[in-house]
């Protein structure tokens, strides 16, 4: 057991250096990507009628005119420290501007979990039970139908129904860290539904594929002939052998609920990351923009590792070596 | 028997197979009766039907198949028509089954002794503390190995013959009155067959059980089985109790497969000594990892001539052939081929070399690729090898096929999946000759074969090396096979070469004791066997040839 423990252990920080690695990767790729976005901040604040020293003068001052190595060798050095620079747009520093904003998307991201995750789970072990059953047919039809919809679209109807028709919850996500938390989350449901709608069909899918791909396994056979209801047959004979796929595309679906709100805190004016993102690639305020992405980055290569870890914990021939 | 009281009658029953979006009878029309504490062994070779009529009489079909007709009583319940609640309070709690491959039949996630007590606690037969004593009781009495801890392990963590008697274990956890075994030792090694059957044999006559002993092998149901019923493609052949059965069977189709196992080909002259071998293993040892497999084995293989290795899983069988063919280059010692060395890893070996040694493997399904034709899966080796192409490479082929008895025009342009098992096997060793090697291993090439056509395949074997001139590595742990077919024999066990020599010498006494141990767990014909062998031993020497193992 103890050499297990110091397997998982090594495995992890292997894991962990080679998430390190990939992010450096991404930072160099994402500063090369912002950098060859047309036009920059001077140009966009000034105007198009703007004089070339005008826009000269806010370049030298905002240090836009040193080369692009040193830029990046200075932004990445300061990111190491946890400085992200200051925001062009307001002089204030990204990492005060980004904190709250990131927090606010952590706990958006966490209810919509909260809420698809089991839903997910929950329904593709019922799909499973009652495979090619009219509720089968039913919930799958149904979660592909809210997948294959713009999400600005099921937004749009999720306030029709539910703030318009019968004001239930409030269509403008107003949050603020003095709020306590029924007001909070009552304010926040509207988007965490949306983003419910958007990431539960995969989840359910696969759930119901990794379960269904089981059952012509020998010992679901065995389980059926010592006399196991289906239901049990399922959720604990197919269940526990089947975590290792759904594990891996629950946390593909909690990275997308972290990086993919953009469009969902746009439609609820929810003040979280993808807000803040949206209005500074507008304005070109690149030290923001390369913080968003680094966050997002970080994000999908954690949840990623996690997810790792926890299929080689399900699986108990690891868990349990000989 | 007859006294006791009838537990299952089957009349009529027919049960259709689908396959190609078709339903096809598969099961034509059975009777099969079954007394309290009886045990009717089911025999045939594969698609008999054996398996679908032993789960037929828990009242189940697999997916794929439907009961038509005919009706299955047990103790006075119709288990056709009874309601699905009502059948799985039967299931487990008055008909057990044991399934072929334990590892595969245990569930990966759950410990053994808790996949042992939801039987009877989902039939609250026994309370989870109860079952679990109980569960531990039996297990002494299988005589399983530690039996107080060994159901708290994964099933991953024990070795297939005792994950065999804890299903066995299993099976018995709710007292059935009736237990199917479906090919419960064919996975298995001989002398770990010995133990498991003796295990069934004891435990089914301690609780005066009724069984179903279902197999494809003869000399095995005559041990365990009352009485014997033969079947074919569906339909019965005939019914006897054991002994008749034996000594005077009726049906011709009965007579044959008790005749199988008589291909005895004349014996080759030795090898001159002063004679090159083609392939000479010197002095290899080998590990996976770190962990060694292989210690100091060393044996020649000369033109026209079949070497036998056997021995156990896990005795290094396999491996020795990884290490000829480069796959796991060993970490001492070297493979000579015609007296010169072979580079050690496949990767630094020239065309030549690898074209020398071909394999073909235990199964043939796996082995070809079921989306390309014939024409393909032997033309790409003819063309690799020999560089022959397009009119010229389709001559090959078809000389091929014709070597290997397969009318090319039939043939060519077929598929693997419509091929039946000893065809498929035999484009595998098409596909070895391809390469028109001077020697081949051949791995367990008839072990996943009915006796009949495992047979067929060893008579083209050994044609093709009167024709040829191959050479012949036969890695098998079936000593009937090794019988008709080996020249030299190397018996192995837990990587090391245990005895080796011609195979006159090897079948007569003395013999090491472990050859010894091998050829005599080799079940007989004669339904006395398996006791007289068992006195003879005496059980602590079962016991001690289980935990040598472990």
């Amino acid at each position: 057991m103890s050499g297990f423990g110091f397997d998982l252990l090594r495995l992890i920080a292997k894991r962990l250096g080679l998430g390190l690695i990939t992010l450096f990767v991404v930072s160099l790729i994402i500063f090369l990507a912002v950098n060859l976005l047309p036009g920059d901040f001077a140009q966009e604040i000034l105007g198009q009628g703007a004089t070339e020293e005008a826009v000269a003068a806010i370049r030298r001052e905002l240090g836009l005119d040193q080369p692009m190595v040193q830029r990046y060798l200075s932004w990445l050095g300061g990111a190491l420290q946890g400085d992200f620079g200051t925001s062009f747009g307001n002089k204030r520093p990204v990492a005060e501007l980004l904190g709250q904003r990131f927090l606010n998307t952590l706990f958006l991201a966490g209810v919509a979990a909260a809420i698809a995750v089991p839903l997910a789970v929950g329904l593709g072990v019922l799909a499973a039970l009652y495979r090619n059953s009219v509720f089968d047919r039913v919930a799958n039809v149904a979660t592909l139908t809210s997948i294959s919809s713009p999400e600005f679209f099921l937004a749009y109807i999720l306030i029709l129904f539910l703030a318009v028709v019968n004001p239930v919850f409030d269509s403008l996500s107003n949050v603020s860290p003095d709020l306590d938390f029924w007001t909070r989350l009552q304010r926040t449901m509207l988007p965490a539904l949306t983003l419910t709608l958007v990431v539960t069909a995969h989840m359910m899918r696969m759930t119901r594929a990794a379960i269904i791909n089981l059952l012509a396994s020998p010992y679901i056979e065995m389980a059926r002939l010592k006399g196991v209801s289906p239901a049990r047959v399922i959720v604990h004979h197919a269940l526990p052998n089947a975590l290792a796929p759904i594990i891996n595309v629950i946390a593909l679906n909690l990275a997308y609920l972290i990086t993919g709100v953009v469009v969902v805190e746009v439609v609820f004016v929810y003040p979280g990351v993808g807000q803040l993102f949206v209005d500074s690639v507008k304005i070109r305020d690149i030290p923001i923009v390369q913080a968003c992405c680094l966050i997002f980055a970080a994000t999908y290569i954690l949840l990623n590792l996690t997810a790792d870890v926890l299929s080689i914990l399900s699986n108990p021939r690891l868990r349990h070596p000989k | 028997m007859s006294e006791a009281e009838l537990l299952v009658t089957v009349r009529g029953l027919r049960i259709e197979g689908r396959s190609e979006d078709r339903w096809n009878e598969i099961v034509h029309g059975i009777d099969l009766d079954l007394h309290r504490g009886e045990v009717l062994g089911l025999i045939g070779e594969s698609g008999a039907g054996k398996s679908t009529i032993g789960l037929a009489c828990m009242g189940f079909t697999r997916d794929g198949c439907r009961i038509t007709d005919g009706t299955i009583e047990f103790d006075g319940i119709d288990l056709r028509n009874i309601s699905p609640a009502r059948r799985r309070r039967i299931l487990g709690r008055r008909i057990a089954y044991v399934a072929q491959s334990a590892a595969a039949s245990f569930n990966p996630a759950h410990k053994i002794i808790d996949q042992h007590t939801e039987g009877p606690m989902i039939h609250h037969v026994m309370s989870v503390a109860e079952s679990r004593a109980d569960a531990i009781e039996l297990y002494r009495r299988l005589r399983l190995p530690d039996p107080e801890h060994i159901g708290f392990r994964y099933p991953h963590q024990v070795s297939g013959g005792q994950l065999q008697r804890a299903m066995t274990a299993m099976a018995m956890s709710c007292r059935p009155d009736m237990i199917i075994f479906d090919e419960p030792t064919t996975a298995l090694d001989v002398t770990t067959q010995i133990e498991v059957l003796a295990a069934i044999r004891d435990i089914v006559e301690q609780y005066n059980t009724a069984a179903i002993y279902i197999t494809h092998d003869l000399a095995v149901v005559a041990q365990m089985a009352d009485r014997i019923k033969v079947l074919l493609r569906g339909d019965e052949v005939e019914e006897a109790d054991t002994r008749t059965m034996l000594a005077h069977p009726r049906e011709e189709y009965t007579k044959s497969l008790w005749a199988v196992r008589t291909f005895a080909p004349p014996p080759k002259p030795p090898a001159p000594p002063t004679e090159v071998p083609v392939i000479s293993v010197q002095n290899v040892s080998a590990s996976y990892g770190a962990a060694p497999v292989l210690f100091d084995v060393s044996f020649d293989i000369h033109k026209g001539r079949t070497v036998a290795v056997v021995g156990e899983s896990g005795s290094g069988k396999s491996t020795v052939a990884r290490c000829i063919t480069g796959l796991l280059p060993p970490t001492k010692g070297q493979i000579l081929h015609n007296g010169t060395p072979l580079p050690p890893d496949y990767r630094k070996r020239s065309r030549d070399q690898l074209r020398q040694a071909q394999m073909i493997y235990q199964m043939a399904d796996t082995a070809l690729n079921p989306k390309v034709r014939i024409s393909e899966i032997l033309g790409r080796p003819v063309q690799f090898y020999t560089g022959l192409r397009g009119a010229e490479r389709r001559r090959r082929v078809e000389a091929l096929l014709e070597q290997i008895e397969m009318e090319p025009s039939e043939f060519y342009n077929r598929f693997p999946p419509e091929l039946s098992g000893g065809q498929k096997q035999r484009i595998g060793i098409a596909r070895a000759l391809a390469a028109e090697p001077e020697f081949i291993i051949c791995d367990e090439v008839t072990s996943a074969l009915d006796q009949l056509v495992a047979e067929g395949i060893l008579k083209l074997l050994d044609r093709l090396q009167r024709e040829l001139g191959l050479a012949y590595m036969f890695i098998t742990h079936d000593l009937a096979t090794v019988r008709s077919i080996a020249d030299e024999v190397v018996v192995m066990k837990n990587g090391e070469v245990v005895e080796a020599g011609p195979k006159p010498e090897m079948f007569t006494p003395p013999h090491h004791p472990y050859t010894d141990l091998l050829l005599s767990s080799v079940p007989e014909m004669d339904p006395d066997w398996l006791t007289n062998l068992l006195k003879q031993r005496g059980v602590e020497n079962i016991g001690d040839a289980a935990s040598a193992r472990m």
